[in-house]
């Protein structure tokens, strides 16, 4: 798509300000940030592959890092590589003027592990897997996982987009802005800490 | 599982497509059915006013809706895939809603932003017509079951194009913003889409002047929140600090700021209408012979005790703007001035409208936070769905710090954990004897050890106060001095051990559920506050106020306020001695000395109540001491810092789970509870009831407090007859309980006809919850016996090895009526939530 050179033209910047969700410095600025993980020799190259992409230190540890791209990716090969208007689209997702409808359609896809369309059993587990990290001692037990996954309260949710919205509305920490941060510490903080916590 | 039908579809046979399409007659009858049941729920709707059902009616009504209009695309992925089910029970399941939402393919998407762009068309032809909940019907629409998806998308796109062409610039920017496809999707769509516009640089040409220029005024707004926003205080450190120690810890300091703010109001008005007017026209007095020691910061006395910060200092004068201060202070011509032109401000009444205002003003505000606050926790799935927003939205994806990530891990984990065990061990319980007696044992040592705590400080009270009227006779030394700190210290000390003996006792207790233990220890360190205020307020106003010049007092009102300014400056040096050692000596002690790896956590619960306790006792010493609230923000402001470096330093995140938006709700309705309501009942009693002291402070010469209002409405109507209803209104509002009784009635009534609408909202949840449900079982069992029918159909040669077939047909002939009508009489408030089911019924009845 030749979306790579070092700058972009005004018309494109225009359309992309105008499917996208994101303001023009914040455009350019992913512009940047997408030319740096391209190095030198792949300059000509369309799309970065996915092991650069979760160097970015907004990914690095995040342990859905790999949904995030397979899901986001355009390519036909299946291996999370994406191109500049596939991150695009990945920060516009994650910033905070997305839609909730956006927001959890993505959420979705991010959280059906197998791709086929159902949050089930097994997308359950791979899910309540990540979110509670890798070492032994954190792990929920079989038992728990059994129980967890059969427990009503989540069988009723769990394959119903809508419900998912209304939980997203209900509490927004779910999706945060990467844009945020891929604009820089001074940003950072403009996300209102949780309303979880919030004393009126 | 009780909702998700599993279904294990294997690939279908080709042939199968053909049967697909002699269904169109029941399909259609489904439709109507679902057509209808827009306009039946429109009626609906009205009935019911509550915002929060409406938006739920409307999501319903979506999911059922979505579901019919995305039944014909939905097979079409799914053909390759099947095997066994036969066709009409797949075409039946793809038309679930659960298998049509998760259905990715681009064609889907597509189709669905048509839909939504023929609505969007629509709505702007008839504007008055349409509503949230009759949405238009895809079927006018009607997507054509194409057997290749390619040419079907294709027909889609134009036909989305042309819907698209049709929509005003602004509209189909949007619409195409808020589409789930790629980027490169849609760039191609949108060619097509502005491909009749010549101009090709679309952001300027199209995009009206009008809204270009509401685009800039988008602009200046939210840099102006930002802004504001970045103005909020300590918002970087507060993020900081949520980042890494969670919500609960949050909470803690998002209440210091609430109190903060709270204290600046007062200090606001107070300063504003009351020190400022005093301070500007300062009394004639002689000039103190105290000499400056340094201690008197401490204690308030000597020099501090005859300044705007105490009552004693206030005149009874009224100010005038055009006399002199000296001829103002000494009160003589100006306060009784005939000029009416003069702008008169009498101390006395200021002193009493300002801290009545500032008090009125508070208790509205704190029971308005506490009823959203209580809204707010009471919500939908807050209520009981915790489960699944721990599992769905509880990744905070902001966080990207790996030790973050792990303490969030961490937490989940605990969370979890937590919630299953409350599942499965709901009624479990000990029931043993000796559980019992060590939680009668427990109660007894806490309930006695905060008996002792009050009765040891009433008496020390009273035996300090007779050493201080011993020393009174002799020469004033430090040493004196010195000593009316040990009163606040040794309460201050009880305040600080006990809690620790509370904690003793609950470990000894061993409590099952750690929500439990939290509520045991708050409710019992809060007994040990208020009984401790208890007994003071009784030492200060039961005893000293009631025959100040037994106790050798001048002025006791000063006195009263100094204690409180004592207490509330020795509370804090004892916070601060608490940090250093109980937090960063321990540390260093556990670490170094017993080699543990964690350090002490950070104890929230007892730390609010600590802040709780601080604001009473400014609230009650507003009286008294009307630049107490100064006092309190100068504390709060180094206790925020104090506190934030010592957990940055010291301290790790609490393993136990905290809901913080439950723990926000209590501690706001502690502070409206005992901590205001009694902090109002002393300062109203002191007004209404205790006389005040005749040698000093605005209400000298005056047998209460409160007569300062009724002089000064009476001299009102004798010299100035203009103002003349002023005093009628003084009389009325002030004077007359009528008043105050209807006042508080309106008010008991807000609060109970908001109470009513949350319990109603909770209760049309749970009705809901379980028509969703049932809802369910009813589709699984329908589905399950669609199945069985065409199985019959298809061997019909073969019974013996399709035995269940017949039988569950014969079930279902009886049960699937039961089902039908129980459901539309067990939910009164949604009859036509059923109609899904009823469209199911008929297209099985129209297929046998």
């Amino acid at each position: 798509m030749g979306t790579t050179a070092s700058q972009l033209g005004k018309d494109l910047l225009s359309e992309y300000q105008e499917l996208t969700f994101l303001t023009k410095q914040e455009i350019l600025l992913a512009h940047k940030r997408y030319s740096e993980l391209l190095s030198k020799e792949d300059r000509n190259l369309t799309s970065v592959p996915m092991e650069k992409v979760l160097s970015l230190p907004e990914l690095k540890s995040n342990p859905f890092r790999k949904r995030i791209c397979h899901v986001f990716s355009t390519s036909d090969m299946k291996d999370g590589s994406l191109t500049f208007e596939d991150f695009l689209d990945l920060l516009s997702a994650f910033s905070d003027s997305a839609t909730l409808e956006i927001k959890s359609h993505y959420a979705f896809r991010i959280f059906d592990f197998d791709d086929d369309g159902t949050l089930d059993g097994g997308d359950l587990e791979k899910l309540v897997n990540c979110l509670t990290g890798k070492t032994e001692d954190t792990r929920l037990t079989p038992e728990e996982m059994r129980q967890l996954i059969s427990n009503s309260q989540i069988s009723v949710l769990q394959n119903r987009i809508e419900q998912l919205e209304q939980l997203l509305e209900e509490n927004h920490q779910i999706i945060s802005h990467i844009k945020d941060s891929c604009s820089g510490a001074d940003r950072l903080w403009r996300c209102v800490p949780q309303r979880t916590a919030a004393l009126p | 599982m009780a909702y998700s039908v599993d279904f294990n579809l294997r690939p279908i046979m080709e042939l199968e497509l053909e049967s697909l399409r002699g269904d169109d007659t029941a399909q259609d009858s489904m439709k109507g059915t679902g057509l209808e049941s827009g306009s039946r729920e429109t009626l609906e709707m009205e009935v019911l006013t509550t915002e929060g059902r409406d938006r739920l009616a409307s999501q319903m009504s979506d999911v059922r809706e979505r579901a019919d209009e995305r039944s014909e695309e939905s097979i079409q992925t799914n053909l390759l895939v099947r095997k066994r089910w036969s066709t009409t029970t797949l075409r039946v399941l793809s038309s679930m809603p659960s298998r049509s939402i998760g259905q990715q393919s681009r064609l889907e998407i597509i189709s669905q932003c048509n839909i939504r762009s023929t609505q969007l068309r629509r709505y702007h032809r008839q504007t008055q017509d349409v509503s949230l909940s009759s949405r238009p019907s895809i079927r006018g629409y009607g997507i054509e079951a194409d057997s290749e998806d390619v040419c079907e998308e294709e027909t889609k796109r134009q036909e989305l194009v042309n819907n698209l062409q049709s929509l005003s610039a602004g509209d189909r920017v949007r619409l195409l913003r808020a589409t789930p496809l790629s980027l490169a999707e849609k760039t191609k769509l949108r060619k097509l889409v502005f491909s009749d516009k010549v101009g090709q640089s679309l952001l300027s040409s199209q995009v009206p002047c009008c809204s270009l220029l509401k685009r800039a005024l988008c602009h200046i707004w939210f840099g102006c929140l930002f802004i504001l926003s970045s103005l909020q205080l300590w918002q970087v450190a507060l993020k900081r600090l949520g980042g890494r120690f969670g919500t609960g810890v949050l909470s803690y300091f998002l209440f210091i700021r609430t109190l903060l703010l709270f204290n600046v109001f007062l200090f606001l008005i107070n300063g504003l209408f009351l020190v400022l007017p005093q301070a500007i026209y300062p009394p004639l007095h002689t000039p103190s012979s105290h000499r400056v020691t340094g201690l008197e910061l401490f204690t308030g006395t000597g020099y501090l005790s005859n300044s705007l910060m105490f009552y004693g200092y206030y005149t009874n004068s009224t100010i005038n703007t055009s006399c002199r201060p000296d001829e103002a202070t000494a009160g003589t011509g100006c306060g009784t001035t005939s000029d009416p032109h003069m702008m008169a401000y009498n101390i006395p009444l200021a002193y009493c409208f300002t801290i009545g205002i500032t008090f009125f003003i508070t208790g509205i505000v704190l029971v308005y936070s506490m009823s959203k606050s209580f809204g707010r926790s009471f919500r939908v799935f807050k209520s009981q769905g915790n489960m699944a927003i721990k599992v769905f939205c509880s990744w905070d994806f902001k966080v990207s710090k790996k030790m973050s990530v792990r303490m969030q891990s961490e937490n989940i984990t605990t969370q979890l954990k937590e919630l299953l065990s409350e599942v499965k061990g709901g009624e479990e319980e000990k029931g043993r004897l000796s559980g019992m007696a060590v939680h009668l044992l427990a109660w007894s040592i806490s309930l006695g050890s905060t008996f002792f705590c009050a009765l040891g400080i009433h008496c020390f009270a009273k035996y300090m106060h007779l050493r201080r009227l011993e020393d009174a006779e002799g020469e004033v030394s430090v040493l004196h001095e010195a000593r009316l700190l040990a009163l606040p210290g040794v309460v201050s000390c009880g305040n600080l051990l006990l809690p620790g003996l509370f904690n003793l006792v609950s470990w000894m207790e061993n409590f099952n559920s750690p929500i439990v233990r939290l509520y045991v220890s708050i409710f019992r360190n809060l007994l040990l506050k208020v009984s401790i205020l208890g007994v003071l307020c009784y030492h200060w106003l039961g005893k000293i106020a009631a025959e100040p010049e037994q106790h050798g007092l001048q002025c006791w009102e000063s006195f009263v306020g100094q204690e409180l300014y004592r207490f509330l400056l020795v509370d804090f040096i004892f916070t601060a001695l608490y940090t250093v050692f109980g937090e960063f000596i321990w540390k260093r002690f556990s670490q170094g000395v017993l080699r543990r790896r964690r350090k002490p956590v950070f104890d929230i619960a007892r730390n609010v109540l600590e802040l709780i306790y601080g604001q009473t006792l400014t609230w009650l010493g507003l009286l008294f001491t009307p630049l107490l609230p100064a006092v309190q923000i100068l504390k709060l402001l180094l206790l925020f810092h104090m506190k934030k470096s010592s957990l940055l330093v010291n301290c790790q995140a609490s393993r136990k789970p905290w809901r913080a938006s439950q723990m926000s709700t209590l501690f706001i309705s502690l502070l409206c509870f005992p901590s205001f309501l009694g902090a109002i009942v002393s300062v109203t009693y002191t007004i209404l009831t205790i006389k005040p002291s005749s040698g000093c402070g605005p209400f000298r010469n005056l047998p209460f407090m409160f007569h300062s209002g009724k002089q000064w409405a009476q001299e009102l109507k004798s010299t100035n007859h203009k103002l003349a209803w002023l005093n009628w209104v003084h009389h009325c509002l002030v004077e007359n309980p009528l008043f105050l009784f209807l006042l508080a009635g309106v008010f008991l009534m807000v609060i109970y006809i908001h109470t009513q609408v949350l319990d109603g909202q909770r209760k049309t949840i749970s009705l809901l919850q379980k028509q969703i449900e049932n809802e369910g079982k009813d589709k699984k069992f329908l589905i399950t016996s669609l199945q069985a029918i065409h199985e019959k159909r298809q061997y019909p040669l073969s019974p013996s090895s399709r035995p269940q077939g017949s039988e569950l047909w014969r079930k279902w002939s009886l049960k699937g009526e039961c089902t039908y009508f129980s459901l539309k009489n067990t939910g009164p408030l949604w009859p036509k939530s059923t109609n899904w089911i009823t469209g199911l019924s008929l297209r099985i009845s129209a297929l046998t």
